[in-house]
């Protein structure tokens, strides 16, 4: 192949490639649904490692609900100064 | 375990705004914008009241219903929490709240105004948790260190309680028991709805 026509297929490649690139293009459009939420999903605050955050005192256990509000429980127990004082 | 419920004793608040100076340091808050505030009523005057007001974490969140861009959730927690990146600033939901709660930031010129901010219940958002993201969009996520937020744990005299409802509710039980008054609780009602019979008396007999 000549340089002549390495350069005419380069340039073919080129052009298709950027042609065909307009394709991946997602719509940066949001297509709103009345009545449901419509952003991203958020994780559940148990999901998390209980030592994922520094100073953190409660303890429980990764993925455990119930584990994560037995410790939130105890937490707010700890509002309540009659505890403390009686 | 019930849902995450905040609760403001107006017989303790002495307005010292440590509330509102824990909420701010916690999350990083921009000037002119107020999660939490304490608005005292009558002030000055002898029997003044003060109370602790941010978003309350409706059970029939008026913002999620008038919002057009449907940006508001309820997580499993029942705390109302929303998506920035979908907000438009509208600023319909600002005059549905009865408590004044979205906030919104006026930083360009003509008043215009920016993504609706409001209290998390230091619950972050929907972003990664503990992520650079979800810190500058909604601020510390505390539930998810297992921990109740910076207000309410902040509060000197214990005005402000925050967490499980049932809890909450028993503490406060507790206290107007050994007081013997103020049992009114300011926001409950319009926040997480009144009883259909609010004279009903328990069957006798019957636990209360």
């Amino acid at each position: 192949m000549t340089t002549t026509g390495k350069v005419l297929l380069a340039g073919i490649v080129v052009l298709a490639a950027s042609l065909v690139s307009g394709c991946g293009e997602r719509s940066q459009v949001v297509v709103y649904k009345s009545g449901k939420y419509q952003g991203k999903t958020d994780t559940r605050p148990w999901d998390s490692e209980p030592g994922a955050a520094l100073y953190t005192t409660s303890k429980w256990t990764a993925v455990d609900k119930t584990s994560w509000e037995t410790a939130i429980r105890t937490r707010s127990r700890g509002q309540n100064e009659y505890n403390r004082t009686e | 375990m019930a849902r995450m419920k905040f609760l403001c004793d107006a017989e303790r608040c002495i307005e010292c705004n440590g509330c509102v100076t824990a909420c701010k340091q916690e999350n990083e808050v921009p000037w002119g914008v107020n999660r939490r505030r304490v608005v005292t009523i009558n002030d000055g005057v002898p029997g003044e009241k003060s109370i602790s007001v941010a978003c309350m974490h409706c059970s029939d969140a008026p913002c999620m219903a008038v919002c057009p861009t449907d940006v508001f959730y309820r997580t499993e927690q029942g705390v109302v929490l929303h998506d920035k990146d979908l907000c438009i600033g509208c600023g319909y939901c600002f005059y549905a709240c009865p408590f004044g709660a979205p906030q919104f930031p006026q930083e360009g010129v003509f008043g215009m105004r920016g993504k609706m901010d409001k209290c998390t219940f230091c619950a972050g958002g929907p972003e990664k948790d503990f992520s650079k993201d979800e810190f500058a969009k909604y601020g510390s996520n505390r539930l998810a260190q297992g921990k109740l937020p910076a207000c309410a744990e902040m509060c000197s005299t214990k005005a402000l309680l925050a967490g499980d409802g049932d809890t909450v509710a028993d503490i406060f039980r507790t206290r107007v028991v050994k007081r013997g008054k103020g049992s009114e609780v300011w926001g409950w009602g319009t926040a997480y709805g009144k009883p259909d019979n609010p004279n009903a008396q328990p069957p006798k007999g019957a636990k209360s």
